[in-house]
């Protein structure tokens, strides 16, 4: 029964989708995208940014450790398009240890935020499938421990149903290998805490540094950056390749 | 049977153990040489209360305005009242009201008697001493209220038994007698009780009835010749009464905030649902997906007679500012997001999703609360300041730290058995106690630090009494 009801979702959104190419939608690739303000990020996705209509995991690079730095990345790239974009961004968690206060160093003003709060991975996941059905939110974050090939081929596409901006925040660290690649997101990122440069004066925390692996994308490059958060300005200071010791044993991650 | 000041008496008898002339107050001990065997059960009142309440709710399926009846009863024949104006023609007319009533009634094990009338204390009156178990219902027809109460007890004007006793003594055995003394005559003799009750039951005052819910003018229902039990049946059954409920709102010029939708069961219970709307709404769709969500929670029993749909908060529709939009922009078109926020709260709970708020507190903690997701005037944005985390604990988790001086930030610290050296520190930043409420619960100041551990780390720390404690991370 419950196959069914699925199979008929399914191809409810394959004829929307077709629909929408014959009324004229540009091909799937070169859908709407919103740039993330740093080239060398911008340069490895396709259309030179991030697909509007579509689900884009984060990943911390390790549990807790770096579930601040995935957060941040979470929120500056969804900052960057809450600027285009009307509408409330609605983040869907279980622990509700976001702090608004913070929000406005990545361009997100929290007066424009909708918590919700779910119970389990799949009530979040069934709440972002609702929001992403309806163009009056901006975009729609889900935190999970995980989630799988079914549900987030139906983020996707709800995404594109509904023309919203899906965010799945892993709070978990996902092995990189040794489990098959489950997603059906248009990116995947993994991001991981770098120290900080001093910031004017020696001693002090600078400005937010981390690691980021775009692990996959959609027609585009996969990459490892090296990047810097500036929340006085809400923009990208710094986005280098990662040239350091770790992005060998990074790559050889990946390709195992 | 119950205790009284002089021991176990009986406090309600069947209709048995009245005709071998049991009386209620009767003392049991009394009770039990009369009627050898007699079977005597605990009196549980509070149980019984219960009971009418729910037999009150049931005749919710006759009408939305009804109210349990007991408190004028000595012999524990406690009834229901129930408002019948303009819902008769729903069941066929008066009579075949009056007689569904009774048979239901008489299925569910109930002895029933039952009566209509232009005033809720003559209704009283006829059905308790004007019906027999031959024709255990009753109609008084317009105009002939002072016609039926006449020949009936002066105890079925809703007395008291010592007023009832007295009248009584004064040879007065009929209302119609009872209707002949002047008012004044009365009441210097028994008090304005007597005449108030009389009147009350002859139209000429008025006698509210207490309803068991406030009387809503937008209720629609459905009845069903066959109970229906499948879920399919249930979800037109619901998308039907939706629509109905609409056009009222529609009507009315009203949207529903919060809904209602009763379940009457073959077997005389209900089950009730309530969902609220986080803004007024008349949108049929709508209304039927948020019911959709309960749908699997809904147990129709053997079956569903009469399914009830009511909008219990309905305010009038109005646009709203939601502070959702980016500067400068008026474009765009946030229809759906009520509805949306409906979906979301039928699933995960009512409450559920908010918005943050910025609160007057110096503590962190305190500095955010929860509003709901559509308030007219969104509250004052929060205040710049110093860094602030970007996930914070609900509860500072204390942790060890090795700091050099006092004042000075934590050269390491260790956090779920991993040791923290600490590159890069800021602070502190000194948070006072809001001293007129914490000074008390010994609460003192804070001093926070910002801090970046070797491997990138970056925590908000507090030292406090000269402990450590964890309250956030940074990005």
């Amino acid at each position: 029964m419950r196959h069914e009801g699925e199979n008929e979702v399914t191809l409810a959104e394959l004829r929307a989708r077709i629909r929408r190419l014959e009324a004229g939608g540009a091909a799937e690739g070169g859908r709407a995208v919103w740039p993330l303000g740093a080239a060398a990020l911008d340069a490895a996705l396709p259309g030179g940014g991030l697909a509007r209509a579509a689900v884009h995991e984060v990943l911390p690079a390790r549990t807790e450790a770096d579930d601040g730095p995935a957060a941040g990345f979470a929120l500056a790239v969804l900052g960057r398009l809450m600027r285009q974009v009307s509408g409330p961004l609605l983040w869907i968690a279980r622990r509700q240890d976001l702090y608004p206060p913070a929000l406005g160093g990545f361009g997100v003003d929290p007066a424009r935020l909708l918590l919700a709060r779910a119970g389990d991975d799949a009530a979040a996941l069934w709440s972002m499938e609702e929001a992403l059905r309806c163009p009056a939110v901006a975009a729609a974050v889900a935190e999970v421990n995980g989630f799988d090939r079914t549900a987030a081929r139906r983020l996707q596409l709800a995404a594109e149903a509904g023309g919203v901006t899906g965010l799945l925040l892993l709070r978990r660290h996902v092995a990189p290998r040794g489990r098959q690649d489950p997603s059906a997101a248009q990116t995947r990122w993994r991001i991981g805490a770098l120290p900080s440069r001093d910031g004017g004066i020696a001693g002090l925390p600078g400005k937010p540094r981390w690691r980021v692996e775009l692990l996959r994308v959609r027609g585009g490059v996969p990459g490892d950056f090296e990047v810097e958060w500036d929340d006085a300005t809400a923009d990208f200071t710094l986005a280098a390749p990662f040239r350091d010791g770790a992005a060998a044993t990074g790559k050889r991650a990946r390709s195992g | 049977m119950g205790s009284e000041a002089k021991g176990l008496a009986l406090s309600a008898v069947d209709p048995r153990a009245a005709a071998a002339g049991l009386t209620p107050g009767l003392p049991l001990a009394e009770a039990r040489g009369q009627v050898p065997g007699l079977v005597s059960l605990q009196a549980d009142p509070a149980g019984d209360r219960a009971a009418l309440t729910r037999l009150a709710s049931w005749c919710g399926r006759y009408s939305p305005w009804t109210a349990p009846d007991g408190e004028h009863d000595q012999e524990g024949a406690a009834g229901a009242m129930i408002d019948a104006s303009g819902c008769a023609h729903l069941f066929g007319g008066e009579a075949a009201m009056l007689a569904d009533l009774v048979a239901r009634l008489e299925r569910l094990g109930f002895t029933a008697r039952a009566a209509m009338a232009e005033t809720p204390g003559a209704a009283w009156a006829v059905a308790r001493f004007a019906t027999t178990a031959a024709t255990p219902w009753r109609i008084v027809p317009p105009g002939a209220l002072r016609r039926a109460l006449a020949p009936l007890p002066p105890a079925a004007l809703r007395i008291g038994a010592a007023e009832a006793e007295t009248l009584h003594r004064l040879g007065l055995r009929s209302i119609g007698e009872l209707e002949t003394i002047p008012t004044a005559a009365l009441a210097a003799r028994l008090g304005r009780g007597v005449a108030r009750r009389l009147d009350q039951a002859l139209g000429r005052l008025e006698d509210p009835i207490d309803p068991l819910r406030h009387r809503t003018p937008l209720e629609v229902r459905r009845g069903f010749g066959e109970p229906i039990g499948r879920r399919e049946d249930l979800a037109a059954a619901i998308e039907s009464l939706a629509a109905a409920l609409c056009r009222r709102l529609e009507e009315s010029g009203e949207g529903a905030r919060r809904l209602m939708l009763v379940l009457h069961r073959v077997d005389g219970t209900l089950q009730e649902v309530t969902l609220g709307t986080s803004r007024a709404t008349r949108d049929p769709a709508h209304l039927k997906r948020l019911f959709a969500e309960r749908l699997d929670g809904l147990d129709p029993g053997f079956g569903v007679e009469i399914m009830t749909l009511a909008a219990r908060a309905a305010e009038s529709l109005t646009a709203r500012q939601t502070g959702f939009m980016r500067e400068r922009d008026r474009t765009v078109d946030l229809s759906g997001l009520p509805e949306l926020v409906d979906r979301l709260e039928s699933r995960l709970g009512a409450g559920m999703v908010t918005r943050p708020r910025a609160c007057e507190s110096y503590l962190p903690e305190r500095a955010v609360a929860a509003a709901p997701p559509f308030v007219t005037a969104y509250p004052a944005a929060f205040a710049k300041g110093p860094p602030r985390p970007l996930r914070l604990l609900d509860r500072p988790q204390p942790i060890e730290a090795t700091a050099l001086l006092p004042d000075y930030p934590p050269v390491q610290y260790r956090w779920r058995r991993l040791l923290h050296r600490v590159s890069k520190a800021d602070g502190p930043e000194r948070i006072a106690p809001e001293w007129w409420r914490e000074i008390a619960a010994g609460a003192t100041a804070r001093d926070y630090f910002r801090i970046e551990s070797e491997e990138g780390r970056r925590s908000w720390l507090f030292r406090a009494q000269g402990r450590w404690y964890l309250h956030g991370a940074f990005a």
